[in-house]
């Protein structure tokens, strides 16, 4: 079933387009990760479906109008905007405490569980945990919330390596059960290449890309030419070509693997990758990648 | 509703049986998270009720005095609970937008209703009755402590309790009227405000009032305005003259407050000023 549907979605704030009627659809047990710049209109969108702004157009969040109903649909979707926003003041069994007594699908056991695998103390102020702490607990909070959707806006922002490893595996291993849906932006897209099931691209308030994960690796592929075959690979139009050690280096996409193989090593790009070759060139956005 | 008919559905088919939070809970742990958070609604006025018990104690032990400082304890008590109604009003709405945990708030089932309500409803219910409570406790030690002294020196106490519970009956009377009702406006006002402004709350929330104020002394040469204001603030037709009027019985006349055209009207400038500030709690992000 259809978890978000949105068609014509638009928001301007003065002149300022941040998202152009765009159209998406997320089906139930996907993970999909929204990548963009800085301004793309990534926020704009969550904040759209998190009943947090009003907009233009059509968009329907588990069968409910998010701005007109976003106490409801809380019962069903979580969302975690980046790690800084749990009320510093409140001492963990508080937060405990509240999120239990305000929310009818928390489990607080699951919780306690939760967090008995860290450091976090329950008479601790969030003011005196550290970043990775406070994450650590929110995550703990979210997951324990038998919700249908969850929402992570900048979810990893300023935590290190091991912190942001440890927060996707708890995700995958404790959360995810193929009948959640999961929604995440984030910059530090190397961290979720494995994890997402489907991808989608958004510059200047449009989506430039989307396509799933499957789809991805059989679509785009890169190429390591060897020196005489280069001009050969350049005649098969690739997105974007790189040279790294004096080597030419050439993403394709829809091009065929066997035709690609005997130009050189060929390798499926990470998202990070395509994400330069897509917008790298901010004066004109790749024209034809969407869907 | 199709939404909720699939929802029922796919809760059946998961076997999950969502606990059943009672209407009122929400409401119940905001108002609750409301006193975690500004610590100072119960602190301020119990530091100042320890001070006052202090100085009595000076005053009876020492020089004697037991019934003067009775009524006067109880201002001091209230003042503390009007200055702290006041500051919470103004900082309520905005705090949570300046320290960005307006996103956790608003991740969780409680609507801007229910949160704007649980706010309004510290300074206008649950500060009066704590300063009620307290003024009462401060005041059972306090006639404790004279009862002592009284009967050190083997005089009657009865004069002493007699007046109390005359008194406290006033107190409540007047917390009610003119703490809950006749300051809601004002109150009303404060939250629009702490919603509304970016920074610098307690200058918006001053200055309009003082520019009219000016402009109408200056264009008319009058102050209707400022007296309007004065007399809100004064309390209305439930002012106390003075406060030994704790002492001085003045008659209750509900009848004459309550069919006081300001109430009404103040009570739905309040509502109007709180619908302002539901409206903005709903459209606001963090700043």
């Amino acid at each position: 079933m259809t978890v978000i549907e949105a068609r014509g979605l638009r928001k301007a704030f003065g002149t300022t387009v941040a998202l152009d009627s765009i159209n998406l659809r997320v089906d139930e047990g996907r993970i999909l990760g929204l990548i963009g710049p800085n301004g793309a209109g990534k926020s704009t969108a969550l904040n759209a479906i998190l009943g947090l702004t009003q907009y233009q157009g059509e968009l329907r969040v588990l069968g409910r109008d998010p701005w007109l109903e976003r106490d409801q649909l809380m019962r069903d979707i979580c969302f975690i905007s980046d790690v800084a926003v749990l009320p510093r003041w409140m001492r963990v069994s508080q937060a405990l405490d509240y999120v239990a007594g305000v929310h009818p699908r928390f489990d607080r056991a699951k919780a306690e569980g939760f967090l008995t695998k860290t450091d976090i103390k329950r008479t601790s102020r969030v003011r005196e945990l550290s970043k990775g702490m406070v994450a650590q607990l929110h995550l703990a909070l979210v997951m324990a919330i038998d919700a249908r959707l969850l929402v992570l806006d900048e979810p990893t922002l300023g935590l290190d390596l091991l912190y942001r490893k440890q927060f996707y595996d708890s995700l995958l291993n404790d959360y995810f059960d193929r009948t959640r849906t999961i929604l995440v932006t984030t910059h530090q897209v190397e961290d979720v290449q494995y994890v997402l099931t489907d991808l989608m691209f958004i510059n200047r308030g449009r989506i430039v890309l989307d396509c799933s994960m499957e789809d991805f690796e059989s679509r785009f592929a890169e190429v390591t030419a060897r020196p005489e075959q280069v001009a050969a690979a350049r005649a098969l139009k690739p997105i974007r070509e790189r040279q790294v050690l004096g080597r030419s280096i050439l993403l394709f996409d829809h091009v065929e693997r066997q035709q690609l193989t005997a130009l050189g090593e060929v390798r499926t790009p990470s998202i990070a990758d395509l994400f330069v070759a897509v917008m790298g060139d901010h004066a004109e956005p790749a024209k034809g990648m969407a869907k | 509703m199709p939404g909720s008919f699939r929802d029922s559905q796919i809760s059946e088919s998961q076997g999950i049986a969502p606990a059943i939070v009672r209407a009122t809970q929400p409401f119940y742990w905001s108002v609750r998270r409301e006193l975690w958070e500004y610590r100072s609604i119960y602190i301020a006025p119990l530091a100042v009720a320890a001070v006052t018990l202090f100085g009595y104690l000076i005053a009876s032990m020492i020089r004697g005095v037991v019934l003067q400082p009775f009524s006067f304890a109880a201002g001091v008590i209230l003042m503390a609970v009007f200055i702290v109604s006041i500051f919470y009003s103004l900082e309520t709405l905005h705090g949570e937008r300046r320290d960005r945990s307006i996103l956790f708030w608003k991740s969780l089932p409680v609507s801007d209703l229910t949160t704007v309500l649980s706010k309004a409803s510290i300074p206008l219910v649950v500060l009066p009755l704590l300063g009620f409570a307290i003024i009462v406790a401060t005041e059972l030690i306090m006639l404790l402590l004279g009862s002592l002294v009284l009967m050190g020196r083997g005089l009657n106490v009865a004069t002493l309790w007699t007046p109390v519970f005359r008194m406290w009956l006033m107190l409540l009377y007047h917390l009610v009227t003119v703490h809950m009702l006749w300051y809601a406006p004002m109150y009303g006002w404060l939250l629009l405000v702490s919603a509304w402004a970016r920074r610098a709350a307690f200058l918006w929330a001053a200055l309009p009032w003082l520019a009219i104020c000016a402009v109408e002394k200056i264009a008319f040469n009058t102050t209707r305005f400022a007296a309007m204001l004065g007399y809100r603030f004064a309390g209305g037709p439930e002012a106390i003259p003075g406060v030994d009027s704790f002492f001085g019985m003045t008659q209750l006349t509900p009848g004459r407050f309550l069919s006081s055209p300001g109430l009404w009207i103040g009570l739905a400038i309040t509502a109007a000023f709180l619908a302002g500030a539901l409206r903005l709690r709903r459209c606001q992000g963090p700043i």
